[in-house]
C-alpha cells in the first residue's frame, strides 16, 4: 500500500515537472491543487492552510487547543503597539492602506509596473514608513518588521489570497519564483518541490511534508518550544539551510519573486496570521 | 646527502605509527570513526532514516514513508556495484529522485559509502 502510494507520487511529480514550463499561472495553480486532491482526496481544499497538520488529526487537535489561547499573544500585542503608535508626523500605518489596513494582505505581493519589481506586504509597510519620514525596517529583523506583521497581517484574517499576475513583467517575476521553487540546489541537491510537491504528505523522518498550495497563508508563524517568530521569508531561509543550501537575503529579489509565485499558488485560500508551527 | 633522507624516513615512520595508534584507539572507543550504521543514521551524513525505514534493525527509529524500506537488500541487490551506484548518484537511475547524490556531491566519501553498503547489505 505504501509502495503503491510512493509510486503514484513519483509519477505525479514526473508529470508535474515535465510540462509545468509552458502553462499559465492559473493552470499551474490548478494543477498543483489537483495533484494534492488526487493524492489526498479526503483533505478539503480549505484545510490546505494547515499544511503538515492536515495529515495528522492528533497534531491538528493540539494546534486547535493552543490557538484557543495562543501563548505568544503578548508578541502580537507588541506588534499592535507598533502598528498603533503614530509616526513623528502624527500619521499612522492605517493611513497608508485602504480600509485602515483591513483585508489588504491577500493582495500582496503585487507586481509594480513603475518600479518594475515585486512589492511584498513588508515592502508596503516600509514604503509607509519612509513616506512619513521614518527609517525603513530591515525585513530580516523579527523584532521590528516581524512583530509589526504579526499584528498587521491579522487585520486580513479571513480574506482570501488574491494575488494577480498580469503583464510581461509580472509574468517574468512569477516565472523566476517558479524556477526557484523547482531548481535543485546545494550539496544535497534538493528543490523545494522535491519535498513539498514530490513527497507531499509523506513523513520525512518525523515530519509530515506540507503541500505547496496554502503554504503562504498564515505568516508570520511562531515556531517551536520558544515560539520564535518566523516570517515567510525567514521560513524560506530555514528550508534552504535544512538542505545545506546557501540561503538568500530576506527581502531580496529572489525571495520576493519566490513569495510572489508561492502566494499566487495559495490563491483562493483564507489568510490567518500569527499561528503556531513546530 | 644521507642525513636529510634519514630524517624524512624517521618522520614518516612516526606519522605511520601515530596513524596506526589513532585508528586502534578509535576502534576501541566508538565515536570518531563512525560505523556504517552510524553513517546511515546520522543526519549530517547519510541520514537514510529521513526517507527509508529499516525494519530489519530495531535501532533504526523513524516514521518515514518517503522511500521504499531498505529490506532484503542482499537478495535484491546481488550486484554490489548497483547498490553502491544507487548511493553514489541516485539521479542516474531516476533523474527526478529526491535521494541526494551522496558520492557525486561529496556528502559521503568512498570509504564511507562502502561502510554504508556493508551495513545496508545486512538488512
Ligand atoms: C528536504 C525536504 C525539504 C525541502 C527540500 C524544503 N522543505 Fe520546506 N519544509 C520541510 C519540512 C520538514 C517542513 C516542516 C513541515 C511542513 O510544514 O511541511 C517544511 C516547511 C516549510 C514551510 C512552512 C509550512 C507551514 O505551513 O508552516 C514552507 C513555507 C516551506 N517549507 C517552504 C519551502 C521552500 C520555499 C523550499 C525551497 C527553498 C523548501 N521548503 C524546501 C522540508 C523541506
Ligand atoms: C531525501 C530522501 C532520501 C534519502 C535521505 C535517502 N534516500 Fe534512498 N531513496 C529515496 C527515494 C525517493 C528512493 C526511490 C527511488 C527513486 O527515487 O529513484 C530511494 C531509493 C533507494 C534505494 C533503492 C531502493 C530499492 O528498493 O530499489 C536504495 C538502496 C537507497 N535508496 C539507499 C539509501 C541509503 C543507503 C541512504 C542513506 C545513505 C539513502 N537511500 C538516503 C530517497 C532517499
Amino acid at each position: 500500500m505504501k509502495r503503491a502510494t510512493w509510486i503514484l507520487s513519483c509519477l505525479g511529480m514526473l508529470a508535474f515537472s515535465a510540462d509545468a514550463m509552458s502553462v499559465s499561472p492559473e493552470q499551474e495553480r490548478l494543477k498543483s491543487v489537483q495533484a494534492v486532491q488526487k493524492k489526498y482526496p479526503d483533505i478539503k481544499f480549505e484545510d490546505y492552510v494547515y499544511g503538515a497538520l492536515a495529515f495528522s488529526a492528533d497534531a491538528k487537535a493540539q494546534y486547535d487547543n493552543m490557538m484557543a489561547f495562543p501563548p505568544f499573544e503578548s508578541e502580537i500585542d507588541k506588534g499592535r503597539a507598533l502598528w498603533e503608535t503614530p509616526f513623528r508626523n502624527g500619521r499612522h500605518y492605517a493611513d497608508c492602506f485602504p480600509g485602515g489596513g483591513k483585508n489588504v494582505a491577500g493582495n500582496y505581493p503585487y507586481y509594480d509596473e513603475t518600479m518594475k519589481k515585486v512589492v511584498t506586504f513588508e515592502m508596503a509597510l516600509n514604503q509607509c514608513r519612509t513616506k512619513n519620514g521614518e527609517a525603513a525596517y530591515k525585513s530580516s529583523d523579527m523584532n521590528t518588521m516581524g512583530l509589526l506583521t504579526a499584528y498587521a497581517r491579522t487585520l486580513s484574517d479571513g480574506m482570501l489570497m488574491n494575488v494577480k499576475v498580469k503583464g510581461d513583467g509580472a509574468l517574468a517575476a512569477f516565472e523566476s519564483g517558479r524556477r526557484f521553487f523547482y531548481q535543485r540546489r546545494g550539496q544535497l541537491n534538493f528543490s523545494c518541490a522535491s519535498c513539498h510537491v514530490g513527497h507531499v504528505g509523506e513523513i520525512l523522518r518525523t515530519e509530515y511534508l506540507s503541500m505547496l498550495p496554502g503554504q503562504a497563508t498564515h505568516w508570520p508563524a511562531f515556531r517551536g518550544g520558544d515560539y520564535a517568530l518566523f516570517t515567510l521569508q525567514r521560513r524560506y531561509s530555514a528550508c534552504n539551510q535544512l538542505v545545506r543550501a546557501v540561503p538568500m537575503e530576506i527581502g531580496g529579489e529572489e525571495y520576493n519573486n519566490l513569495e510572489y509565485f508561492h502566494s499566487y499558488l495559495s490563491n483562493g485560500l483564507p489568510l490567518k496570521a500569527s499561528v503556531f508551527r513546530k | 646527502m644521507e642525513k636529510p633522507i634519514a630524517i624524512v624516513t624517521a618522520a614518516s615512520l612516526s606519522l605511520l605509527l601515530a596513524a596506526t595508534f589513532m585508528s586502534a584507539a578509535r576502534a576501541a572507543a566508538p565515536g570518531p570513526e563512525p560505523s556504517g550504521q552510524e553513517l546511515a543514521f546520522d543526519n549530517r551524513k547519510g541520514n537514510c532514516l529521513a526517507c527509508h525505514a529499516m525494519p530489519g534493525d530495531p535501532k533504526a527509529v523513524t516514521s518515514t514513508n518517503v522511500a521504499p524500506p531498505l529490506v532484503g537488500m542482499a537478495a535484491r541487490f546481488p550486484d554490489r556495484s548497483k547498490l553502491y551506484g544507487q548511493i553514489w548518484d541516485a539521479t542516474r537511475s531516476n533523474p527526478d529522485t529526491a535521494m541526494p547524490p551522496f558520492g557525486k556531491n561529496g556528502i559521503l566519501t568512498d570509504t564511507e559509502i562502502n561502510k554504508v553498503v556493508d551495513y545496508v547489505y545486512g538488512l
